[in-house]
């Protein structure tokens, strides 16, 4: 399966390697660097490459490329998820998954995917059992380990390892049992410049951080389950239960991680919390334009519109924006060519508005795409779905746990696009 | 390459910094260049002193350097010497570091590497299964050919390590082995065979995996394990799921016949199935009616729920799974799920949006109601926005094209142009594909001929050209139009393909073509040669067709053409000159000049670049490429006729043969019902077994049913139990088991029907269940262990133990019953609620009778009191919904006299069936215990209490050991108090201080003690003690001393309690008993009790 990894940083130096099989020399990745070339942005290199005599599987996150390379017939899937997994236990070890940090913590990382792949197929990826096995670092513990010489290595098998609820470790103990659940919903919508919802659906995810003694056995309940259009679970999520009634059990994992994800299809119509006015014009002549935003609430269910931004991609022959707004403050880059109106809490009475002239490239045509909108916000408190937590039951030990749900609606892909129907349209009507 | 200069340029520009942060490691060192060794060198000779120090923090930093090294791929391959030295560290850090080193560098240091073998065949035997697993792993690393002999050993001894997980490793090792030498194959496969067969959740993963690496044609050992992987596949880690779903699918192509011949009519735009028509053909002429296998569909419910799951390769492979095996209308159950996929990361999307791509060619309908889905967005990637394109013009028809055909307009506008110009072509595609929009397509595109960007004017061009091709004859306004914007457009391209379609169809502009050819005249010079090639095509064309006006234009050409520099087009024009101008030298080809050039020409066919994908299987790697890669394995054409279905019926282990219990109709010969009174109700429990394992398959109603199922099984008892143990939550537990009832009352009668319709299934069929097999091989190996353990024992025991059983069996339906069991047979299955409750009484009634005959040896008191106290021994939650209590009955032990009794009562807490329970490993190794028989089947939420003895040696020390059910392990304590290791003994208050007069001094204990006020009463003070310890009461004349007795169980050591009740609620305790540490405890424990409220 997998034979080897490269991580490579964002100018393409590679900085860590790790083989699984015999060694592969480096210079594979060159057939690697080639593609990054010619895809220019980082984002845009194909995932899958081939090479003569190896094939390479890449991802890109966090300004790292983590290129694995492979020899035989393995599902792409496979490899992705796993690079990513790792990606995330980096994350989860290190607190961020940088350069940087990896580098710092080379021997734990090299101990850690000796851990997760055995001859190339993944042999522990859950967060529990590899903590047990490697511990992550702390600064109390490198302090006691210098001075004791003990190590961050455990000596035994972690029990996840052998039981089939491997996500969890024994012996979990805490003072403070607590349990706390954040439902957060993005909306991604596509609107058009009238303000008619093209395209827009919710997807939902809700983490858990499940901080609780023993082996409790959790159950949560919505009060309107019929909502959820399509769900992927936790390994820890009892599918059947779900199936006959429509509720989570579950032992859940000790910490943090995402219970379940959700979808709110289409069909039920999605409630859009905002709108906004637009009109951004070019002139023909004179090299200039004329910008124009206002943004209001819309169905926000009695609930403050915080954290607003708009970011607009503006062609590329705008020179510069000379704007005026009446709340918040707005940012053009001249190299990327995006203008940011970071407006902040949305007030209902004064509507935050947006307007000046911007200047074009002389001589440059006018340009023929009127630029997209996308719009950032976040509701406190609300799932804008509407799906809400019914109860949640503990069962399995004695203690009372502290529970609390929490709601965020935050805005996905959530895109305003001027579309032109003239085109096409237009052409209907003729013979 | 660049960048490899750049690693030279590096590797000597910061060799020199990097001396310096070498020392400090925590520093990040700035590039990964290639080490130069000279550098290097200084820095390895301190690395060497440090290993070969006496200080471990100085190896283990040493080692972190070098691993750190290594990290950068540096080479560090001459510490060989240093780190090897250090592989038998007892600090496992240093150890794993160690082993990281070994596994890099042992391939190009063979003779040392041959240094740490004997550590690792050492390491390979230690206790700790961690240690045992990793040892094997390093040793099967290390790829050295002459340890080949080693590493078959250890595979082959790993392979049946009791734990699962070092089995798991040794399935990994089996792939290492045969990479490093294929002539071990057949070996190989011998153990690959064994390990398919283990019921570990943890090993299936990979041992899959090694099949299909070593072995992936060698399909006949998966029978018999078939059935047994589909149920165990939702227990399994998620990687070692998609490894198992991909080869079942592979599996299943050759096993099963093709669930696709009714689907001939299915839905789809009339579109023909799409795989073998000869196939279908002989499928109609059997005419038979399609039934499938119950195998094939087993693995389609079984894998279904995986879609769920949040590995999104889990989820790919279930839908491919279905895409290749399931009924036409059952596919569409993965869309959603696979539309979920396009939520994740970028990459995930990418290969989702490949297979989707596939699929969309072929089935239309599956993805229709998901079109919004597949609109681009402007932060897609490139490789995205072109697939979603793709699915985008796939899923085009009559009814949705105009909303896609509005959308791709925006994508034509999009600021990435060679997105615009994929666009483009999509439209083109579009409008070939749905004739109603042909025009408005072409409409379409010649407006945007007048756009202002080239390359999208450009490909309209070509479009447009193929478009005409198809339609030429109405549309010679768009040819005119098309000329008059010839001079604007620059693009070479374009401008070629107008010219071809102005000299193709010439004769239909017949005013504009002259014209044109004169200004390409002008400029012939200038052109690109892809422009000067049609110029002379062109020409070539006017000239057959209006040589009038177009002969010096030509000929003018063809002479520019002549003195080209590109011998491409001197090529050609020497070429059409020949064909067209007739002279002397020209042969019989000028006279067919016309028909050669302006031959009717086929309309190019735009499909869709994913049409001959479907060869490969989806979710492959080759079908990501589009290329077969290494080691793909072909995914066979369904057969024509299935191959026999009962090779997937499992049967009985061999040995055993004599004693084999009745199987059910898988073996109708073998069965000897006379043998048995209850062998009627041996098939009605199978089938219940059955039922289970089928209902936990997850079908929708059923999952229910089972559960309501076994909950009246276990009936009132294990609800009140519920109760009674979730009183913290009381209300809910109320109301839940209260749904319970109400369940257990609607789903009765749907029960009863039940076992009817299964039993008629099988019989079709003619094979058992899984289930079948597995118990009775259990049953086989406990036989065997029973019958060793047996010899040891007196006849007389046996006997009673199995008159002591026998009550249970009678209130049980005992599942499988052979000779062996008759006499041998404590640990039955228990379901009945009754039995639960009856058992304990009846069982220390039988045993109060047996006792004179069994403990002969010693003169023993039956206990007057006998408090239950239940221990848990093992939690049902790492039980994996095994959960067991035991007690002390304080019984005299059956099994041996230095035995104390334990009766561990197991309930099954989990909803599915659990077989093979019994004890494994023990510690300490000498232990001394007597296991009770493997219990083959325990039901969902049953329980069942079993004996066992075992031999503490006077000591409170832990009795540790492993209950093991079929497919875990789970290690379990008994601790017992002291009191439980005394047995009671009868003496009178003579003999009483007798004994006490021989047992003073040293060994005499005592303390004044308070007690407590319900304490004081006399009764209630022998009560306590006797809930303390095992004795017994001796009758006594004075009313303020009790006074007690009993003796060790293992040494038979006397212990006398004597209480004596003083003034003011104390008393004074004293123990004698030679056993002067179990004295003390006791003391301390009674002392407890006693003034305890």
């Amino acid at each position: 399966m997998i034979n080897s990894l490269f991580l490579i940083n964002h100018s393409g130096d590679i900085f860590l390697e790790k083989h699984w099989k015999s060694v592969i020399s480096r210079s594979v990745c060159d057939y690697f660097f080639e593609a990054k070339e010619k895809a220019v942005e980082p984002e845009n290199v194909p995932p899958v490459l081939q090479t003569p005599h190896h094939y390479l599987i890449s991802i890109y996150r966090d300004k790292l490329f983590f290129l694995s390379v492979i020899q035989t017939e393995v599902p792409p899937l496979f490899v992705i998820e796993f690079l990513h997994r790792v990606a995330e236990m980096f994350q989860d070890y290190f607190g961020e998954c940088s350069e940087m940090v990896i580098k710092d913590n080379v021997v734990i990382v090299y101990e850690l995917l000796e851990e997760m792949l055995d001859n190339g197929f993944p042999l522990a990826t859950e967060s529990n059992v590899l903590k047990e096995m490697i511990r992550p670092p702390t600064i109390l513990r490198s302090v006691v380990n210098t001075l004791t010489g003990s190590s961050n290595v455990g000596e035994t098998l972690p029990t996840g390892q052998l039981s089939t609820i491997p996500w969890r470790r024994a012996g979990v103990k805490y003072t403070n049992n607590e349990a706390y659940f954040d439902v957060i919903e993005e909306i991604d919508a596509i609107l058009d410049k009238s303000g008619t919802t093209v395209f827009a659906e919710i997807q939902g995810v809700i983490e858990a951080c499940v901080k609780l003694s023993g082996m409790p056995d959790l159950t949560l309940s919505f009060m309107n389950p019929r909502l959820l259009d399509d769900v992927s679970f936790h390994p820890c999520v009892r599918f059947k239960r779900w199936e006959s009634e429509r509720v989570l059990s579950f032992i859940p994992p000790d910490g943090n991680f995402t219970l379940m994800t959700y979808h709110v299809s289409a069909q039920n119509l999605v409630a859009i919390p905002v709108y906004v006015k637009q009109n951004i014009s070019f002139f023909e002549s004179g090299s200039c334009g004329r910008l124009d935003l206002t943004v209001g609430p819309k169905q926000t269910m009695g609930k403050t519109v915080e954290g607003m931004m708009i970011t607009v991609h503006m062609p590329k022959a705008v020179l510069s924006a000379n704007l005026t707004a009446t709340q918040g403050t707005y940012t053009y880059d001249l190299a990327t060519k995006v203008l940011v109106w970071d407006i902040g809490k949305l007030n209902p009475q004064k509507l935050p508005n947006l307007r000046g002239s911007l200047s074009l490239q002389s001589g440059a045509p006018k340009p023929e795409e009127n630029p997209s909108l996308n719009i950032d916000l976040k509701i406190q408190q609300l799932a804008i779905s509407g799906l809400k937590v019914n109860r949640l039951d503990m069962y399995g030990e004695k203690y009372k746990p502290f529970k609390g749900v929490k709601y965020v609606t935050k805005a996905g892909k959530f895109q305003v696009i001027r579309h032109d129907w003239t085109v096409f349209l237009a052409c209907k009507g003729k013979p | 390459m660049s960048t490899n200069t750049l690693y030279n340029d590096q590797g000597g520009a910061e060799a020199a910094v990097e001396v310096g942060q070498e020392s400090t490691p925590t520093s990040s060192g700035t590039a990964a260049g290639f080490g130069l060794f000279s550098t290097d060198f200084k820095k390895n000779e301190d690395l060497k002193e440090m290993l070969e120090s006496s200080k471990e923090s100085l190896k283990l930093e040493a080692m972190k350097r070098i691993v750190g090294l290594i990290a950068k791929g540096k080479n560090a391959s001459e510490l060989f010497p240093a780190v090897v030295k250090n592989v038998a560290s007892k600090n496992i850090e240093l150890k794993k570091l160690v082993y990281v080193y070994l596994v890099r560098y042992a391939e190009e240091q063979q003779d040392l590497a041959l240094l740490s073998i004997s550590t690792f065949q050492r390491a390979l035997k230690d206790p700790n299964q961690l240690i045992r697993a990793s040892a094997l792993r390093v040793l099967s690393s290390i790829r050295v050919p002459i340890i080949v002999p080693i590493m078959m050993l250890a595979i082959k001894e790993a392979a049946t390590d009791l734990s699962p997980y070092v089995r798991k490793t040794s399935a990994h090792a089996i792939q290492k082995l045969y990479s490093l030498d294929p002539e071990q194959k057949e070996q190989l496969i011998e153990v690959i065979e064994k390990l398919l067969k283990d019921k570990s959740t943890l090993v299936a993963g990979s041992v899959v995996m090694a099949f299909e690496e070593v072995c992936p044609d060698r399909i006949d050992l998966i029978h018999k394990n078939y059935r047994k992987l589909c149920n165990l596949l939702v227990d399994v880690e998620e990687w070692g799921q998609v490894v198992i779903i991909s080869m079942l699918t592979r599996y299943a192509r050759t096993q099963f016949t093709s669930p696709w011949k009714e689907g001939a009519t299915f839905d789809e735009n009339n579109e023909k199935a799409f795989y073998d028509s000869e196939e279908e053909k002989k499928d109609q002429v059997e005419a038979k009616p399609y039934v499938m296998d119950p195998d094939h569909r087993l693995l389609l419910r079984n894998t279904k729920p995986l879609l769920q799951s949040r590995n999104t390769a889990v989820v790919m492979s279930v839908a491919q799974l279905y895409w290749h095996l399931a009924p036409k209308h059952e596919v569409s159950v993965v869309t959603k799920s696979l539309v979920r996929l396009l939520r994740s990361h970028r990459e995930v999307q990418y290969i989702v949006l490949q297979n989707i791509a596939t699929m969309s060619i072929q089935r239309k309908g599956m993805f229709e109601p998901y079109m919004k889905s597949f609109y681009v967005r402007s932060t897609d990637a490139t490789h995205i926005k072109t697939l979603k394109l793709e699915i985008l013009t796939n899923l085009a028809n009559e009814a949705n094209i105009s909303t896609i055909l509005r959308e791709f307009q925006t994508y034509v506008k999009s600021q990435d142009k060679a997105f615009a110009a994929a666009t483009i072509q999509a439209i083109g595609r579009c409008a070939t594909n749905i004739s109603e929009v042909t025009d408005t397509c072409l409409n379409g595109l010649v407006l945007l001929l007048s756009n202002r960007d080239e390359t999208v004017v450009a490909e309209s061009v070509v479009v447009i050209k193929k478009l005409l091709q198809m339609q030429p004859t109405q549309h010679c306004e768009i040819i005119k139009h098309m000329a008059k914007l010839f001079d604007n457009i620059t693009v070479s391209m374009a401008r070629a393909s107008i010219l071809w379609l102005i000299g193709e169809y010439c004769e239909r502009v017949p005013k504009i073509a002259p014209d044109v050819l004169r200004k390409m005249a002008k400029s012939f010079t200038a052109e690109e040669d892809i422009v000067k090639l049609q110029t002379v095509n062109l020409a070539a064309k006017l000239y057959l067709t209006n040589s009038k006006q177009t002969k010096l234009l030509t000929q003018y050409i063809l002479n520019l053409g002549k003195y080209d520099q590109n011998y491409d087009i001197r090529d050609r024009t020497r070429f059409i000159r020949q064909l067209i101008v007739p002279n002397e030298k020209s042969g019989a080809l000028s006279k067919y000049a016309r028909r050669i050039l302006l031959a009717p020409k086929p309309a190019p066919v735009l499909e869709s670049a994913f049409k001959d994908r479907d060869r490969f299987q989806l979710g492959t790697l080759s079908h990501s490429l589009n290329i077969k890669a290494t080691g793909y394995l072909e995914l066979s054409d369904w057969p024509a006729v299935a191959p026999d279905q009962s090779v997937r019926n499992v049967e009985v282990i061999e040995p055993v043969k004599e004693w084999a219990p009745s199987v059910g109709k898988a073996k109708p010969p073998k069965q000897d019902d006379k043998f048995y009174s209850d062998s009627g109700e041996d098939d009605h429990e199978e089938e219940e077994g059955e039922e289970g394992s089928e209902s936990s398959s997850s079908e929708d109603s059923s999952s229910s049913s089972s559960d309501s199922s076994s909950s009246e099984e276990s009936g009132s008892e294990d609800e009140s139990d519920e109760k009674s143990s979730e009183e913290s939550d009381k209300s809910s537990s109320e109301s839940e088991s209260e749904q319970k009832k109400k369940k257990k009352t609607k789903k009765a009668p749907q029960k009863k029907a039940k076992p009817t319709t299964v039993d008629s299934d099988s019989d079709e069929n003619g094979n058992g269940p899984v289930a079948r097999t597995s118990s009775s091989s259990a049953e086989s190996s406990s036989e065997s262990e029973s019958e060793s353990e047996d010899d040891s024992d007196s006849d007389s025991q046996q006997r009673n133990r199995g008159s002591k059983s026998k009550p249970k069996v009678e209130v049980k339906a005992k599942k499988e019953v052979s000779l062996l069991d008759l006499d041998d047979f404590s640990p039955a299955p228990l379901k009945a609620p009754k039995s639960s409750i009856l058992s304990p009484s009846l069982l220390s009634d039988l045993e109060g009778l047996s006792l004179s005959t069994v403990s002969s040896t010693m003169q023993v008191n039956i206990p007057t009191f006998g408090p239950v106290k239940s221990h848990e021994l093992l939690h049902h939650m790492t039980g994996k919904g095994l959960s067991a209590r035991y007690h002390f009955p304080r019984q005299p032990c059956l099994y041996q006299p230095n035995m104390v009794a334990v009766q561990v009562t197991l309930t099954n807490g989990s909803d599915h069936s659990l077989e093979e329970i019994h004890i494994g490993d023990r510690s300490p190794a000498s232990l001394n215990l007597h296991c009770f028989n493997t219990i083959e089947r325990l039901e969902p939420e049953a329980s069942v209490t079993v004996s066992m003895g075992i031999d503490f040696s006077d000591s409170t020390q832990a009795a540790n050991f492993q209950l093991c059910t079929k497919d875990d392990q789970f290690s379990v304590s008994i601790q017992p108090a002291v009191g439980e290791l005394l047995m009671p003994s009868s003496m009178t208050e003579q003999d009483f201080c007798k004994e006490q007069g021989k047992l003073l001094g040293m060994n005499e204990t005592s303390a004044t003690i308070t007690l407590a006020a319900e304490n004081s009463s006399s009764q209630s003070l022998s009560k306590q003690v006797l809930s303390v310890a095992n004795v017994g009461v001796v009758s006594s004349s004075e009313n303020n001393i009790h006074r007690f007795a009993g003796r060790t169980v293992s040494s038979g050591a006397l212990v006398l309690v004597t209480a004596e009740s003083r003034e003011s609620s104390t008393a004074l305790l004293t123990i004698n008993t030679d056993k002067s540490i179990m004295a003390s405890m006791l003391l301390r424990d009674l002392k407890q009790a006693l003034a305890q409220a």
